[in-house]
Parts: structure tokens; C-alpha cells; sequence
């Protein structure tokens, strides 16, 4: 089956020739139009028709906005604070500072409607410190639209007025969290907070209640206020609605973002088609799905077992080829759809040295607050860097996940998972390659090894 | 946080056991109450829960309802209601009783998150234990003994981290050994209100250090040292000195001002090594003053009195009670009691007073207070001196009156219970007029023109009761034995009073106190042995009308200026 056509909704004009990241190019290709609808309209209204699209986060835990909405304590009488996650961490994951960088005007145009559902008055975009030209594009972008009257008091005579300010991270991945990344805001180590008690959405920015969104998620706000919830719903499939940014990166052949409606699209085509195959004389051998903290699908796989089609439940029986692109369908094979990172690795790679690199990764990342993770991540990276770099032992691999089942599950936050999940599922799934790896270190390696991208 | 007068109780399940606990209970608590013990490292009872150390992971359910109904889904196997059992562990310390909730701590999962954290707290712990001060009383070699695999699998080189920071004056750190549980952080923000530690780096890189150009040096530093689950921070005075295991326990009272804060004062063949607070949640919850702790060090400094004298001359005890009774029975004595003194004490110097038919004088000691555990009032027992009926008024810092009776020669021979009268106002030439019997520890002005010198005891080397600001009394008890040629305040006192022609009232605590409770109201229905470790409130109204100089301190409101301000 050929791949469906790319259906951009986010990056509708994004890479169109001529258009750029100004107010005036937005606003002529009918940018502000749906703001100035929305603030005409009860709020209420507008937060119904989020949760009638089914909208799913996309930061990566893919939960439904709606819902997450309609958690805020609006009984305590404290401000509500609307707080966009720009910290877009996760490796193999740039889509946001895509959107942030070519068409800001149109997550202002999300945040502004999404205050004004909430009734939020102050709105924070917490961008990642690695992204100085991000930050600056936002400083101007909102300083063209509270010229423009479309951001700050009394937006379009509405009598309704929302500030927005750009706080720059200071790179740390854990900033992504949304507890850590409030504690940031605050000044503080983005320690994360523990659950309970402090939800955001009851105690979160400043003990007041919060929403953390996406940045791609209060973009697609936007769209949801142009053309109704249940118009949205139709988009992409039942409970993965709309569309969905995918950035594929590493041996393929053409690497780059790409919008789908979610789960139209399976990881088959993606790779093969859209990204046009792996590289001449390579065959895939493993992906990533998610960001790199997803866990890691091996091609040969089959995934078999019953899944709700409508009311029914039909059996299926899935290569990795054959996955769509959702949230549900990767979870039910014990992936998930994540950040919407693919990362791709042919049969050059070896799986042991690209478990080193991740682990290098989130052990440089852990904030060092609870045990399990700041220890755990540490002494995996210290595995895998030894079997790497020193002595390799076959008892190795069961070491590793033994360390990583200490760590999931019983961290503070969600990145006890992050940096257990690959290592679990690489060893589940490439047991044999670590417990191989001294013999195959030794072996000669084949001339032209291409790089990771 | 004031807690209602009686709280709601929820009632929760600990492995398999019921208990009512106040509603908010966290289950660490609640599970002490039916003695299971969570072990833990972060959580203290008196900080804020961060929950960052997750060695309390235990697993938590729910009574199982129908969804729709909300009727309650019976088990036919043991006829109870089901409990829906969470698949993920959660920690104890930040789950707080709710009703019907069941904690499991013995199932494989907790043993494993355990052993599992465990592991992971020592694999990069530097393991020093035969060198390291906190050994006999470490968090972690308790836990691990308890709780780990007891081998392991650790093969990669530990990190490196700074061995000896001095943050401040009395308190030294050995990074390596800390496990990051942040209690010493929260301790000074929260409690010491001085905010100068934190963490530096990340991930198990994360440093504990102070804030650039600051030092841990307020006067409760030291109560992160007890804190301090490992031996990470140690206090320089007590570092490299003694075993714990050596060291004996004996429970005292801070002096240094009427608050009293609770003590242990740690000894060990007569000496005494350290002092740390004592839990007593209505005084000084778990902390004290680093002041407070190096009291000790008065057992044994120089100038610390060693003979008995009379005119100057090395004599006997006996000897010198006769001559003291001789100048007393001259006419025309004033005593002068200590808020220094024991209850005790004070009951005595009332008496040798009566005897002596003399005016009893007290010395106030003013400071500067520090809204936490030191009030301003610098005597531990003003309070004791009102109610023995020692005196009726509030003391004054200078003793004018008695200069006044000196100068008028009204007044020709005194009394001191521990007081330098120098220091508190009385000119040379004023001592030079009067003959002075002088009881004390150290020498000062007032020994060196004293006729008669009675070397007695410091607070650690005798029994006795003192009476906080809160009216509470409290005991101390004898830690060393009696430093050599000095003899007990109490034995001197009622040798003296019997020679001055009073009751013959031994120097028996316990005996004294038959005496104590019938001649003295407010402490009529006790006795020494039943005050309880952590004290008795007092009926105080009877000095409801006198204007105490304390302000606030933790634990204590100064309740009726207060009122009059209101």
C-alpha cells in the first residue's frame, strides 16, 4: 500500500517558498483570524471543543488535553498559569523549535486562545536554553502581537488580557518535566516535585494551578478553534486524532520532519517510502519510535495479539513495518508514539555501543534528586562505557537489566522510565549481541561505517 | 500549623493490621504506630517530605468498589472487602492515611525496591566505616544490614568527590559519604532560617557545598551533623574523638536560657564527649543551639575550683561550714541565689535564707534572643526562683539594692549561690567591706575575695530539675562524676542551712522532694522520679501578672503580652 499523502496542518505554510516568521507574512496567510473569532466565543465553549477533538499532548506522554484542562482547580480562587513546554529535549525529537523557529506567530495564536479558554492571564514559554535564535524569534513574534493588539491587555477590545513571557532554560533535559520544569521557572534546581501533592494543575507554578502544555499541542488549539472539535476528531483515527509530526533521523535516506494524520501512516512507509529506505547496501535493523527513551522495536519482530477495531476485536499480527503511527498502536506493542523522535539504525550499528550513547545521555541528564535514578543511570552508563571501551563480560547484559528494573517504576518522575526503557528493551530484544560483544569487538569492523545523523 | 483540638482519625491497614491515625498522617508514622518500621533516609519528621531518597517504597491499595454502584466488592475467600493493590510502589513518607488505605511492606516488590535502593546508595558510597565518625549510629550501615543483598555487583570505579570541606566553623563534610537525602538543605532553610547549603552538578555527580562566600556557621549548625543519616557531616569538635558505641547516654538540659531545650550528654569514663539534642516535641522538637553543645567544656577548664577555703587557706569541708555558720550567725547576711541553680538548690538557698534571717537576691542574665531555641531570659531557672518562693519579683541585672545595704553596712555578710557579685554590680571596694561565702565552679572576683569557698558542682555532674519558660519542669541527671575537690551544691546548701540553725533536709534529690512537694504548692502532687523525660507543665497563673521578658521562641508564645497587645 502506497503511503498516504502528508496532511500539513502545523506546517502548513512552514518551508513554502516566501514565508516567513514575521506578523505580516502570517497574518495575510490568515493568521490572528481564528483568535479574533475565538475571543467572541465563551470560553467554556472553547475548552468543550478541545475535549470533543480528543486532542492528545504531544510532548510525548500523549495525554488528552482536554482532560488535563478540565483537572485545573479553578475553585481556589489563586491565577491560573498556562506554561508551554519549548524544552524539547528528547533526542531524536525537533519539531518544536521547527515550529517555534519558521512560524511563531502561530503558537502565539494557540497560547492566546488557550488563555483565554482557561482564563489564564500570564502564559510562560519555557524554552529550552539551547535555543537562542528560538528565543529571540519569540521575543520579537510577541512583541509584534502585543502591537498588534493580539497579545497583552484588552486583546482585539475583548476586554480579556494575557501577558506572555519567554524564560530561557539553562540545559537541562530534566527541564522537560513538567514539575521540574515549574521549579525552574521559580528559580529554583528543576528538581521534580512529587505526585501528590503537587499536581500542576492544582499546586503547580507558584502553588497556583497550572497547565504545562506542548508547544505542537497549543498549536494544534488553534486549529481546533478554527474548524470545531468534532471537525478535528475526523482527522487522523479514533482516539489518535489529528495530525502528527514525526522526526525521523539516522540511516535513512532522506531524514527530516514529516506530518501524518496519526496512525494513516505506518512505520513501513515512513521509512521506506517517505524516507526512501535505508542506505544503499544497508538493511534496518532497529527504530526507535518515540525519542530514545521509547523502547526500541527490532526489525523480523512480529507483534501479535487482539486489538479494538470500532466496537470489535480483531487479531493482528504486526512486523515493525506494519505499525501505525499512533499512540495506542505503539503502546499495545510496548513502544510508544512518545515525542515523535524516530530514530533509525541499519545494520552497521552495533547495539551495544548505541545503548552506551543513550546511556551517556540520561546519565548526564538525571537532576541527581532520588536514588534510584541518579545511581542507576550512572552505573548503566559505567556498563556500557566499560564493555565500549574496556573489558566486555557476558554476564554484562544481564547486569544491565537487572540495574534498569531497579530504577523504573520507583523514581520521582517519569524519567526513571526514560532512562530504564532502553535499556530493557535493548537487552529483551539484542540479548545476544551483548552477551557476544567481546568476540565482536575483537573482530575486524567493515571499512565505511556511516555515522549516526 | 495549629492542630485541631482533636483531630480526624481515618483508619488505615498496615500490613494486616488496623490503626486509627489523624487524618494527613504520613505512613511512615502511621506504620510506627503498629511497630512496623519503614526504613527511610530523607524523611524527618519535623522537615518537609521531599521524598527523594525512596527507601520507604512500599505498595499501597484501595478497598475495592464496583465502579458503578460504588458498593464494596467482597472477597469470597476471606469474606473482607478486596483491596485493589497498586502495581507501582509508592512512598511512604508522602502518602498520607486516607480511609481504608492498606500498605504492604513485606511482599517481594518492597524487599526488592529496597534492596534495590540500597544498592544503589552504596554503589558509589565510599564504604569507610572503620575510619568514619558516624559509624554505631549510621543510617546506612543499619539499612543495609536490614534491608540489602549484603553483596555487590559493582565492578566500575566509584566517583570522586571533595573529603574534607569545612563549611563552617563546626561542621566538616565528606562528600563522597553523602547520599543527597537533602536534609542538612531543608534543615537550615526551614528551621535555622539561614539558607546557605545546596547542591552543586547533577545526576550522582550532585555536590553538597555552600552558596559562594557563605558559611555554615549559625548557632544551629550542628543539628545538620544528627541529622545527617551517614557520615557525611561531622562536627569538628567531636570528629576522629571517640567510638559511639563507647559513649554513655545520660539526658540533661540545655542551661543557656530558659527555653531548655532537651539533651543527651554522650560520656565515657568521666568524660564527657558530646552533647545533642533530645526529642521533645513541646520544647525543641529534635534540634538545639551549637552554643549549647560545647557546654561541657566547663567540666573541665582552667579555673575551675578545687579546694575548699577558708581566708584563702586549703581547708575541709566541715571546717569550712563552721566558719561560714560563724559569719552567719554575726547578723546582717543577704543571700544571693542563682536562676542557675536547680529547683532544687533554689529550695535550699530559700531555706538557708529563712535560717540566716537574711533577704534573698537573684541575678538576672538578659541576652539577646534568637526566636528559635535561645530566649532572652539567659537563666534556665528564673522560673524555679518563683516558684520555690526563692523571690516574688522579677530579678534585676544589677544588684543595686544589696550595694545600697552594703554601703549602709545593713548588710555585712554574703551569701553567694554561684553568682560573681562583681559582675553583677558590686564594686571592689564593696567586696572588700563584706565577708562573702561563696559557692561556685570557677573562680572569679567573687572567689578570689571570698572568705569562704565552696567548690560545687557543673550541671553535668549532679541531679536536679529546672523550670522553662513554659512553667515546665524537667530533670537533668548526672552524666560524670563529681570533678575532684568539689562537692554537690546540695550537700553544701544544707549543711549550711542546718549550721545556720534550720532543718536538718539532707542532699538527696529524691529525699529533698518529700520535703519540696509538701511545703511547695505547685509542685505538691509530684515526685523527683515521676516528671517524665520530656517534663511537666506547671500551673503557672499564679505569675500570670509578671512581665517576662521571653519573646517567641519555637514552642513558646509569650501568651499574656500578648494578650495585653490584643
Amino acid at each position: 500500500m502506497p503511503a498516504p499523502e502528508q496532511h500539513r496542518l502545523i506546517f502548513r505554510h512552514i518551508d513554502e517558498p516566501g514565508y516567513t516568521n514575521d506578523i505580516a507574512c502570517y497574518q495575510k496567510n490568515g493568521g490572528y483570524e481564528v483568535l479574533r473569532k475565538a475571543v467572541l466565543r465563551k470560553p467554556e465553549e472553547l475548552m468543550d471543543e478541545v475535549k470533543k477533538s480528543g486532542l492528545r499532548g504531544r510532548g510525548g506522554a500523549g495525554f488528552p488535553c482536554g482532560v488535563k484542562w478540565s483537572l485545573v482547580d479553578r475553585k481556589s480562587g489563586k491565577p491560573i498559569y498556562l506554561v508551554v513546554n519549548a524544552d524539547e529535549s528528547e533526542p531524536g525529537t525537533f519539531k518544536d523549535r521547527y515550529i517555534m523557529h519558521q512560524d511563531p506567530h502561530q503558537l502565539i495564536e494557540g497560547i492566546m486562545i488557550s488563555c483565554f479558554a482557561n482564563k489564564v492571564a500570564c502564559a510562560y514559554i519555557y524554552i529550552r536554553g539551547e535555543f537562542p535564535e528560538g528565543a529571540k524569534i519569540l521575543e520579537k513574534a510577541i512583541a509584534e502581537a502585543k502591537a498588534a493588539n493580539f497579545v497583552g491587555g484588552n486583546i482585539l477590545g475583548s476586554g480579556y488580557g494575557c501577558e506572555i513571557y519567554v524564560h530561557r532554560g539553562a540545559g537541562a533535559y530534566i527541564c522537560g518535566e513538567e514539575t521540574g520544569l515549574i521549579e525552574s521557572l521559580e528559580g529554583k534546581r528543576p528538581y521534580p516535585r512529587i505526585k501528590p501533592p503537587y499536581f500542576p494543575a492544582v499546586l503547580g507554578l507558584y502553588q497556583c494551578p497550572t497547565i504545562v502544555n506542548n508547544v505542537e499541542t497549543l498549536c494544534h488549539v488553534k486549529h481546533i478553534a478554527d474548524f470545531g472539535g468534532e471537525a478535528y476528531a475526523k482527522i487522523g483515527t479514533p482516539g489518535n486524532t489529528g495530525t502528527r509530526i514525526l522526526c525521523v533521523s539516522g540511516h535513512v535516506q532522506r531524514p527530516g520532519y514529516y506530518e501524518f494524520e496519526v496512525g494513516k501512516c505506518t512505520m513501513g512507509q515512513l521509512l521506506n517510502e517517505v524516507c526512501g529506505g535505508p542506505l544503499p547496501g544497508r538493511t534496518f535493523k532497529a527504530v526507535i519510535p518515540g525519542g530514545s527513551s521509547a523502547k526500541v522495536l527490532k526489525f523480523g519482530e512480529r507483534y501479535k495479539g487482539k486489538r479494538k477495531v470500532g466496537a470489535d476485536m480483531v487479531d493482528y499480527d504486526w512486523g515493525v513495518e506494519d505499525i501505525p503511527m499512533d499512540f495506542d498502536s505503539l503502546a499495545m506493542i510496548g513502544s510508544m508514539g512518545g515525542s515523535g523522535g524516530v530514530i533509525v539504525m541499519d545494520d552497521s550499528v552495533s547495539m551495544v555501543e548505541a545503548l552506551g550513547n543513550i546511556n551517556a545521555f540520561y546519565s548526564h541528564e538525571s537532576c541527581g534528586q532520588c536514588t534510584p535514578c541518579r545511581e542507576g543511570s550512572l552505573w548503566m552508563k559505567k556498563i556500557t562505557a566499560r564493555m565500549v571501551h574496556g573489558t566486555a563480560r557476558p554476564e554484562d547484559g544481564a547486569l544491565l537489566k537487572s540495574v534498569a528494573d531497579q530504577i523504573a517504576g520507583r523514581t520521582i518522575c517519569a524519567f526513571g522510565e526514560a532512562c530504564a526503557w532502553p535499556t530493557q528493551s535493548f537487552i529483551a530484544k539484542f540479548g545476544d549481541e551483548f552477551k557476544g560483544y567481546a568476540q565482536a569487538k575483537a573482530a575486524p569492523r567493515p571499512a565505511e561505517t556511516p555515522e549516526l545523523v | 500549623m495549629i492542630q485541631p483540638a482533636s483531630p480526624e482519625l481515618v483508619t488505615v491497614n498496615v500490613d494486616g493490621k488496623e490503626v486509627a491515625v489523624p487524618k494527613g498522617t504520613n505512613m511512615i508514622e502511621a506504620a510506627l504506630r503498629v511497630g512496623v518500621d519503614v526504613p527511610h533516609y530523607c524523611y524527618h519528621s519535623k522537615l518537609t517530605v521531599v521524598g527523594n531518597c525512596r527507601m520507604c517504597l512500599v505498595e499501597t491499595g484501595m478497598p475495592a468498589v464496583d465502579p458503578a454502584t460504588k458498593a464494596p466488592i467482597m472477597d469470597p475467600a476471606t469474606g473482607k472487602q478486596k483491596v485493589n493493590w497498586s502495581p507501582r510502589p509508592a512512598i511512604a513518607c508522602a502518602t498520607n492515611a486516607a480511609p481504608g488505605l492498606h500498605v504492604r511492606t513485606t511482599t517481594p516488590m518492597v524487599k526488592d525496591c529496597r534492596e534495590g535502593v540500597m544498592e544503589f546508595l552504596l554503589i558509589n558510597h565510599p564504604l569507610d566505616c572503620p575510619i568514619c565518625d558516624q559509624a554505631g549510629e549510621c543510617k546506612l550501615q543499619e539499612q543495609s544490614a536490614g534491608y540489602g543483598r549484603g553483596y555487590s555487583r559493582f565492578i566500575e570505579n566509584k566517583n570522586v568527590k571533595p573529603k574534607r570541606t569545612l563549611l563552617g566553623p563546626r561542621v566538616m563534610l565528606d562528600d563522597e559519604r553523602c547520599i543527597l537525602c537533602s536534609r542538612c538543605i531543608r534543615f537550615s532553610k526551614e528551621i535555622a532560617k539561614d539558607d546557605v547549603l545546596g547542591f552543586t552538578d547533577r545526576g550522582s555527580y550532585s555536590t553538597l557545598t555552600c552558596y559562594p562566600g557563605k558559611k555554615l556557621e549559625n548557632n544551629y549548625s550542628l543539628n545538620t551533623v544528627d541529622i545527617c543519616p551517614v557520615g557525611a557531616l561531622t562536627s569538628t569538635d567531636f570528629r576522629f574523638k571517640m567510638r559511639v558505641w563507647f559513649l554513655k547516654q545520660t539526658n540533661s538540659i540545655d542551661t543557656e536560657s530558659s527555653v531548655g531545650a532537651n539533651t543527651v550528654v554522650w560520656s565515657r569514663e568521666g568524660a564527657v564527649y558530646r552533647i545533642t539534642p533530645r526529642q521533645n516535641d513541646e520544647v525543641n522538637d529534635t534540634w538545639m543551639a551549637d552554643s549549647g553543645r560545647m557546654l561541657y567544656k566547663d567540666i573541665r577548664s582552667a579555673g575551675r575550683l578545687d579546694q575548699v577555703r577558708v581566708n584563702a587557706a586549703e581547708s575541709a569541708l566541715e571546717f569550712a561550714v563552721a566558719a561560714a555558720a560563724e559569719l552567719i550567725a554575726k547578723g546582717g547576711v543577704a543571700v544571693v541565689g542563682s536562676g542557675r541553680s536547680s529547683v532544687e538548690e533554689q529550695f535550699l538557698t530559700r531555706k538557708l535564707a529563712q535560717a540566716a534571717k537574711a533577704e534573698a537576691h537573684l541575678v538576672a542574665r538578659v541576652g539577646e534572643g534568637d526566636r528559635i531555641l535561645i530566649s532572652t531570659d539567659r537563666n534556665p531557672n528564673t522560673r524555679g526562683a518563683l516558684v520555690t518562693g526563692l523571690i516574688s519579683s522579677l530579678p534585676s541585672e544589677k544588684l543595686s539594692s544589696l550595694a545600697a545595704q552594703v554601703d549602709s553596712g545593713a548588710v555585712r555578710t554574703i551569701v553567694s549561690v554561684g553568682e560573681d557579685l562583681a559582675a553583677a554590680g558590686l564594686s571592689s571596694e564593696q567586696l572588700a567591706k563584706v565577708s562573702v561565702i561563696y559557692l561556685g565552679t570557677h573562680a572569679n572576683a567573687t572567689s578570689a575575695a571570698a572568705k569562704v569557698v565552696f567548690p560545687t558542682l557543673t550541671v553535668f555532674e549532679k541531679h536536679g530539675t529546672l523550670i522553662n519558660q513554659q512553667f515546665r519542669i524537667q530533670r537533668f541527671a548526672k552524666a560524670v562524676p563529681a570533678s575532684t575537690g568539689a562537692t554537690d551544691d546540695l550537700v553544701v546548701l544544707s549543711k549550711l542551712v542546718l549550721a545556720a540553725g534550720g532543718p536538718a533536709l539532707g542532699s538527696d534529690v529524691g529525699v529533698l522532694w518529700g520535703t519540696i512537694s509538701s511545703e511547695i504548692q505547685a509542685l505538691g502532687t509530684m515526685a523527683y522520679g515521676s516528671i517524665p523525660d520530656t517534663g511537666l507543665l506547671l500551673d503557672g497563673s499564679a505569675w500570670s501578672s509578671l512581665a517576662f521578658g521571653e519573646g517567641a521562641t519555637l514552642h513558646f508564645k509569650p501568651a499574656a503580652r500578648e494578650a495585653a497587645h490584643a
